[in-house]
């Protein structure tokens, strides 16, 4: 291998040049701009400015995982006069219970299903609305401002459309012959709570399919009509691939949306009724440790879903982001 | 492959303005016809309606003996070369050959074949594999004029294909369109705005401007006898010299200059004069000239372009790459190669056309 015409020969270079920078302050900044990478002139500067958000995030986040985890190891007194140390027991009790395993079964369920139909919704109105050309911007306003309602709200909203009283959908299952119970069937509860988070999330899987759909290039959509007939047959061969990242994004938002953030939403529908209604693995969590007061237990189950998230997230980095890009 | 009947064709947008305005153009089977102009001309406009990508608001296009006004665009049998080339970034450059075909039930064996023939054509064999984010632009223009070739269509239509490469590609590319189109003999309708690309391809011309055809005729024809003080700007470079002028018997004044017309005046009175500027030549001590002011030069290497002006008109001439510059210099020309244009409308005034037509049959053969 020689030295000056092989590639590592210039590979070898560039740790040099980087060191020269250091060094030569002057012909540093010339090069730092021509690079366009900014230099500061303390290397403490740059920490200091991300402190704050290292500080927020350590307190809010590292800080209790951390206290989480330890405590998920102890068996807490509920009044607080001490704790003991029960090793994995805390895990064998949660994950060998048989209400924890059908709590399970009803979220993996859950999320699935707002899942599924919270992105096949929001696909289908993008898609639709991407062709609308005379008064879209009213169309999408529209579709768009659902996702400006905070989930208490959309819970609250929620209850009111399955009201037993005044609810228009009670009125219309009715028609059908369907007695709709919601906050006493755990049928028609699980129902009502899986209408309601995916109209709420429909209108963010709506967003980012639309931006998504106005990025596939117009020429690439023209070339497909001239080369395919069936419009039917060129979205699934030309536009949805061109989504594909735009969908596994939003695979994994909704999955994590279900799975945490419909916390409010089943807080307002469930908390005042009687106890057979289908709750998630995060309002478990929460029942546990603030209602019953099993810190040790509740932090078990909290570290199982710290577990879940990690693993989403693993998912995530490796497959989509490194296989799904074209541009 | 077919002819294509462009007639009376007319295209309103929504908001009232007319993009194309009573376009007729019939196009023999194997011709190489190249839609030139300004920016907003039209001729995007044109093409894509015989594509089928834009609706026609009046007249009718028919491809072969079919009227095809309301035909999707893919049973239209054309195919289209896009500016950005347009190329299906998740498709191998194997399956962006093949998708066209596929979906129009071509057996599997013909679509390799097809491919294969079409990659080998084209040297993109070595490609078939990669995506289109893995290729140089030449090499994805290769492509997308492959996927058109595949198809074996009635006609091509390129839409400023070539205009996202470099000029060195540029004009390699451009000789290789040519030679594929004479050699495959199908039908093309080519849209640049670049008047180089234009003439080095067309069989036919086709020089639109403001939604309306300006002329229609054949590179050298177009050249030598623009029918308008807007095509002779357009097309040629450096662009026609365009000076206003009157004309009295024989003799044609030009600011300060008087020249003999030797029987060439086609009328009399005001008139727009059109010189193109290897048409100028020193003159010489005994002969009428225009007294030209010299303001600066461009050097082509092999010859020289001097920018300067009669009077207070401004004047371009070409001359040999040794001439003498001085900054007052006197110029001739054959009246011969006279052109000129009603001051009001533009357009080309006939009656110097037997000379301009002479010439043109002297050149035609050539082309």
């Amino acid at each position: 291998m020689t030295y000056t015409t092989s590639p590592s020969g210039a590979g070898r270079l560039l740790p040099w040049l980087g060191g020269g920078r250091r060094v030569r302050s002057a012909r540093a900044r010339e090069t730092a701009t021509e690079m366009k990478r900014v230099q500061f002139s303390s290397p403490v500067l740059p920490y200091l400015f991300l402190f704050p958000q290292l500080a927020v995030i350590f307190v809010f986040f590292y800080w209790p995982s951390v206290q989480a985890i330890q405590s998920s190891f102890y068996l807490e007194d509920p009044f607080g006069f001490g704790s003991t140390f029960v090793g994995l027991s805390n895990y064998a009790d949660a994950v060998f219970s048989p209400e924890y395993q059908s709590i399970a079964l009803f979220t993996a369920v859950f999320t699935a299903l707002v899942t599924l139909f919270s992105l096949s919704i929001g696909l289908l109105l993008a898609v639709k609305a991407d062709k609308v050309i005379r008064g879209s911007s009213a169309y999408k306003t529209l579709l768009i401002s659902v996702y400006a309602i905070a989930a208490p709200v959309a819970g609250l909203i929620g209850m009111m459309l399955f009201d037993q009283h005044i609810g228009p959908f009670v009125e219309m299952a009715s028609w059908f012959g369907w007695n709709m119970r919601v906050g006493l069937s755990y049928f028609d509860t699980a129902f009502a709570m899986i209408v309601v988070a995916v109209w709420k999330q429909v209108p963010y899987n709506f967003i980012f399919f639309l931006s998504g759909l106005q990025n596939v290039p117009m020429s690439v959509r023209e070339a497909a009509t001239i080369d395919c007939r069936s419009g039917f047959r060129r979205f699934w061969t030309v536009v949805l691939p061109l989504l594909a990242p735009t969908a596994f994004f939003l695979l994994i938002i909704n999955v994590t949306y279900s799975l945490f953030d419909t916390f409010g939403l089943i807080d307002v529908m469930v908390k005042d009724k009687p106890a057979n209604n289908p709750i998630t693995l995060v309002y478990k969590v929460y029942n546990d440790g603030f209602r019953g007061n099993d810190i040790g237990g509740s932090s078990a189950q909290s570290v199982i879903l710290m577990i879940v998230v990690f693993a989403l997230t693993v998912i995530q980095f490796r497959l989509i982001e490194r296989r799904i890009h074209y541009t | 492959m077919a002819a294509i009947d462009i007639n009376n064709v007319h295209k309103v947008y929504a908001g009232g303005v007319t993009a194309v305005s009573d376009v007729q153009l019939q196009i023999a089977d194997g011709e190489f016809i190249v839609l030139v102009g300004p920016s907003g001309c039209g001729k995007s406009t044109l093409l894509r309606m015989v594509a089928g990508l834009e609706t026609i608001s009046e007249g009718e296009v028919k491809i072969g003996s079919r009227v095809v006004n309301e035909t999707e665009p893919a049973d239209r049998d054309i195919a289209m070369v896009f500016q950005n080339y347009a190329l299906y970034p998740h498709m191998t450059v194997y399956n962006n050959l093949a998708y066209g075909l596929k979906n129009r039930g071509t057996p599997k064996a013909e679509i390799e074949a097809r491919v294969a023939e079409a990659a080998r054509m084209l040297e993109i064999t070595q490609f078939l594999d990669r995506r289109p984010k893995q290729l140089s632009g030449g090499q994805r223009q290769r492509v997308a004029m492959g996927r058109a070739i595949v198809r074996k269509p009635a006609a091509f239509l390129f839409d400023e294909p070539l205009s996202n490469l470099d000029a060195k590609l540029r004009v390699s590319m451009r000789g290789e369109i040519k030679r594929l189109q004479r050699r495959l003999g199908t039908t093309s309708i080519y849209v640049t705005h670049d008047q180089l690309e234009a003439m080095t391809l067309a069989d036919r011309l086709v020089v639109l401007n403001g939604g309306r055809v300006e002329q229609i005729g054949a590179p050298l024809e177009v050249y030598h006898a623009p029918a308008s003080t807007f095509v002779a700007s357009f097309i040629g470079s450096p662009a026609m010299n365009l000076m206003q002028g009157e004309l009295h018997g024989d003799r044609l004044a030009i600011g300060p200059a008087i020249l003999g017309l030797n029987g060439f005046a086609p009328i009399s009175g005001p008139v727009t004069v059109g010189i193109r500027a290897e048409d100028l030549r020193l003159a010489r001590v005994e002969e009428e000239a225009m007294p030209f002011r010299l303001d600066y030069v461009e050097e082509l290497g092999s010859q020289r372009l001097v920018h300067g002006s009669v009077g207070d008109q401004t004047l371009t001439a070409a001359v040999p790459a040794e001439t003498e510059l001085v900054s007052e210099m006197r110029l001739a020309i054959n009246p011969r190669r006279l052109h000129f244009f009603a001051p009001e409308t533009g357009k080309r005034i006939a009656s110097a056309a037997p000379a301009a037509a002479a010439s043109v049959s002297v050149a035609q053969p050539v082309a």
